[in-house]
This record gives structure tokens, sequence and C-alpha cells, in this order.
């Protein structure tokens, strides 16, 4: 269990509480400057709450050692940036770091799966945008962590490699990792996410199956939009307006 | 041992017994009187000291361009080498320099100084910005302290004594240089050792380096304590060497996977070679004095500097 417990950040969060449990995905959604990504940085340890508590199994991960946090919880940002041009083999290595090993196993498997074995030794600067996008989730699963934050993980990468990271992240979760993703996409946290929270001025306003936290209402509250769901459960589709 | 390290080591075993040899005058084992004390009192110290101070140089170097992912970076952007050669200006102008161990001295203080004050600075928070700007605050302000030294020179000669101190040499550099600066410069590349691994995590940007365990005010400390042995034990026993630190990471890169914590071994390592190099043709070259060691470096590293920017703005970096 990931527990947020009444947290405030100066101008970002305002008293949000959340307890997010493994092997599922959670999707938060707000509109921008709701403060989605202050939230998940909160949840991976990088920033610290001014007031209130983040958890992880009981045991609050500011006082964890940052190693052991982690080796628990993988963070993947939204920018993506990679500063030198490495090849896609050690920028998934980078991801074993928290263990101080090699872990030529756990990086072979990420790389076979996300489907990079033929983009090895390739420099980053030479991957097409989603093949980075897979490189950069590859460094994640490296580091086998309970937990896999990524912030907006599929923004700028077209339908195809979308469901390919997506169906990546469903493994995952159903190998009992938590998955929290930040998405701006309400139909992509409708279609696949099993929880939503949303988020509006650092409040926590709506949480519960996509089903009900994302419905006409709360969008047309929080985004001031008029707005309804097309389609099948599951492959549902926002028409807005 | 990866190959560039082996290339380079090779190299060095090459590079040092020449470097012994070259000369104003050549040495002829066989022919040359006082061959022995030669070798012993003058060349191989001096030989020593030049691959101490390209070592330190070298990694200080690459750990700076990691840390701050950018490879114009050099390790003279935290101030500590302008706060060393000041320490070392203020020996000279103050007239302590007379007796040998006093300017290295003055030099560590001075070294010491911009890096407690660079820690007093930066070192809360842990942000690189704050911490880049601070170095280059102090760097500004020991530049401007050491041009007031200049100008507040008791005499000419103290004046020329101090220029010529700021052009970087190794010429009659003896065992008392190696001992002061080959222990603090082991134990400055065993500093930035121990912030291989923050700098590796940094390749992937401040916030996923955080959640891959880097603490960034851990990560500092051991920069500052590197950086600071380093290139202030360097500036203590040769004055400015330029350019080494800025050069190298970029000539051995290529061999490497890129990844900071694999460059710091063959960036010591070509440092070394580089100064090594360098100081034997400032001996060899037939001027009516000796090229200065600093102003050579300077000479050959500021047009890469310049090439450097000019494929960075076609992109290929």
């Amino acid at each position: 269990m990931l527990a947020i417990d009444n947290a405030a950040l100066a101008g970002r969060l305002a008293g949000v509480s959340a307890a997010l449990e493994p092997g599922r995905i959670t999707a938060i959604c707000g509109p921008n400057g709701a403060g989605k990504s202050s939230l998940l940085q909160c949840l991976a340890g990088i920033l610290r709450p001014d007031a209130g508590a983040v958890t992880l199994r009981g045991e609050a991960i500011a006082t964890m050692h940052p190693r052991t946090r982690a080796q628990a919880i993988g963070y993947l940002p939204q920018d993506g940036e990679v500063a030198w041009d490495v090849a896609v083999r050690s920028l998934v290595a980078l991801g074993r770091l928290p263990h101080r090993d090699r872990g030529e196993a756990q990086v072979a498997a990420a790389l076979t799966a996300l489907d990079l074995d033929h983009l090895a030794d390739r420099p980053v600067s030479r991957l097409s945008g989603g093949e980075r996008a897979r490189a950069l989730l590859a460094r994640v699963l490296a580091g086998t962590p309970r937990w896999i934050l990524a912030d907006e993980p599929l923004a700028a990468l077209d339908l195809g490699h979308r469901h390919s990271l997506l169906r990546h992240l469903r493994d995952a979760a159903a190998g009992g990792a938590g998955v929290v993703l930040v998405l701006h996409d309400l139909a992509l946290a409708m279609n696949h996410a099993d929880r939503v929270l949303v988020l509006d001025s650092g409040r926590l306003v709506a949480d519960g199956p996509p089903a009900d936290a994302l419905d006409v209402a709360t969008i047309e509250t929080i985004w001031g939009v008029k707005a309804r769901w097309l389609g099948e459960p599951g492959a549902r589709a926002l028409l807005a307006g | 041992m990866n190959r560039p390290v082996v290339v380079l080591i090779v190299l060095l075993l090459v590079a040092v017994p020449l470097s012994l040899l070259a000369g104003r005058v050549w040495l002829d084992p066989e022919a040359t009187p006082n061959v022995a004390v030669i070798l012993a009192e003058l060349r191989l110290p001096r030989a020593i000291l030049a691959l101490v101070i390209g070592a330190g140089l070298g990694a200080s170097g690459a750990a700076m361009q990691g840390y701050l992912r950018n490879p114009l970076a050099d390790p003279g952007l935290f101030g500590i080498a302008p706060g060393a050669a000041l320490g070392a200006v203020a020996s000279l102008s103050f007239g302590y320099a007379a007796a040998p161990v006093l300017l290295p001295l003055f030099a560590l203080l001075g070294a010491g100084g911009a890096m407690a004050l660079l820690a007093a600075i930066a070192g809360r928070t842990g942000g690189i910005a704050l911490f880049t700007l601070a170095g280059m605050m102090i760097a500004s302000l020991a530049g401007a302290l050491t041009s007031l030294a200049i100008s507040l020179a008791p005499n000419a000669f103290a004046m020329s004594e101090i220029v010529t101190w700021l052009m970087g040499a190794l010429t009659d550099r003896s065992w008392n240089d190696v001992l002061l600066a080959a222990p603090l410069t082991l134990a400055g590349i065993g500093c930035l050792a121990m912030a291989a691994r923050g700098l590796d995590a940094l390749v992937l940007g401040d916030a996923a380096a955080r959640s891959l365990g880097m603490e960034p005010r851990r990560l500092q400390f051991w920069l500052i304590a590197g950086v600071g042995l380093t290139v202030g034990s360097g500036v203590a026993v040769a004055g400015i060497v330029g350019f080494v630190g800025l050069i190298v990471p970029h000539l051995v890169r290529p061999f490497t996977d890129r990844r900071p914590s694999q460059l710091l071994l063959p960036s010591a390592l070509a440092g070394a070679l580089l100064v090594l190099v360098a100081d034997s043709l400032c001996r060899v070259l037939p001027l009516v004095t000796e090229l200065r060691l600093g102003i050579a470096l300077s000479l050959v590293g500021a047009p890469f500097f310049l090439l450097l920017l000019l494929r960075m703005r076609r992109g290929l970096l």
C-alpha cells in the first residue's frame, strides 16, 4: 500500500489523502496546474510535502533510506531527459543504480519486454519518439520496482505505441506492481485505469472507479466543458462540446 | 578493464620514459654527465607532477560535465581554481613566497575558502543552478581580488612574479611539490569516484536521479571535496593550468559508453597524458625561454573550445 495522508505543498497541494493498492492502474487526472505532477513526485519521494505524510507499507518514505525507497518505487518523469547520448542498454541499466548491481538479467528482461532487443546498442539520439519512450519505461522496469509512477508516459506517442506501452503497464500491474499514471487524456484514464483520482487546484475532488470519478458532471465542474461519453465500457470516447 | 583504459595506460608507459629524456638537453643515459641526478631530482618529479595534475584536472572535468550535464563545463566554473590562485597571489604579494612551502599552503587555503563558501551558499538546497551561480560568483570575486592584489603589488618584481606564476608551469618543481600534490589529488579522485553513481543517475535529469536514490547534498559534498582537492592542489604547485578539464572528457567520451562514471578513469589517464606531453613539448620547443605550460594548453584549448561550440551549433554533440 502506497498512501498519502493529508499532504500539503505550498501553492500546489492542499490536504490530499489517498491509499493506493498494488496490482492496479491508478490514473491521476485534472486540469493544468491542478497539482498532478506534484502529487506524483510526493508519492515518489522526490518532493517532501510541507505537511502530511507519504507511507509505503506503513513506513514513512521521508525517513526511508533513499536507496531502499528507490528500489521500491520507480519514477518516470514527463520530460524524458537523457543528458548524454548513451546506448539503449546503458540507459536501461541506469534502472539498476538503486540495487548497485549490473542486473544483467533484469536489464535483458526489460529490453525484451519492451521489444528493444534489436535497438540495445543504438544511441538514444537515433531513436524515434516511440522507441525512446519504450526505452525510458524499460529503464524503470529494469529496477523491478513494486511501484511504477509515470508522469504523462503516453504524451507524444502515436496510437500504436500508446497502446503498446499501456499493454506493458497492464502486464506490470497484473504481475503485482502498483501503477500510477498522470494522464491528460481522460478517455485513456476511463478505458485503462482501475481507479481515477481527480485533482483541482491542489485538492482531491473525485476518487473512484473511472466511470464514477470521470462522470460528465465532474468533467463539467472541473474542466468547464460539457461532454458525454460514447461507446462501451473499455472502449469509450469523450465527445466534448 | 575496458579498451580506452588499456590504450591510455600503454600510451603512458611509452610517454613517461620519453618525457624523462626530453628537454632542452636530451638525456643520453650513457653519455650525459650526472644523468642520475638530473633524472631523480628534476625530470622525474616534474613528470610525476604533470601526471598527477593532469589526472586531477581530467577527472574533475569529467565529473563537472557529468554533474552539470553540459559538455562545456570546466572545473574552473566552481571558483576553486581562482580561489587557489588568489591564495597564491596573496602569498606572493605579501612576500611570503620566499619560504617555498608557504605559497602552496596559501593556495590550498584559498581553495579551501572557495570550497567552504560554495558549500555554505549552495550546500543547503542541493540545487544545481544555485550551485553553478555560486561557483561563478566566487570565481568572479576571486578574479577581482587577484587583479586587485596585482595592482597593489609592492614593486615591479613582485608584479612580474605574480603574473608569471599565474601562467602555470612545472619548471623547477621538486619532490616537495609531488609530496604535497599527489596525496591530495589521489584523495580528490577518490572523492569523485564516490560521486560516480550520483552522476550516472543525473543522466536522466534531476527528478529521475532523486527517484533513483541520488542524494543531492551528498553528491555536492563529494564533488566539492573532489574538485577542491584535485584542482586546489594542482593550482598550489603549478599555477593555473586551464582547458585540460574541458578538453579531455571530450576526447575520451566517444570511446566510452558516455555514462559519467565510465568517463572518470579514462579522463584521469588522458589528462595525465595530455599534461605530460604538453609539458615535454614546452621543454623541447626551441624558444628563447621555456613556453609556460598554462599558455601552451590555452593556445591548444581555446581553438578546441571554439570547434566544440561550432559542432554544438551543428547539433553534432
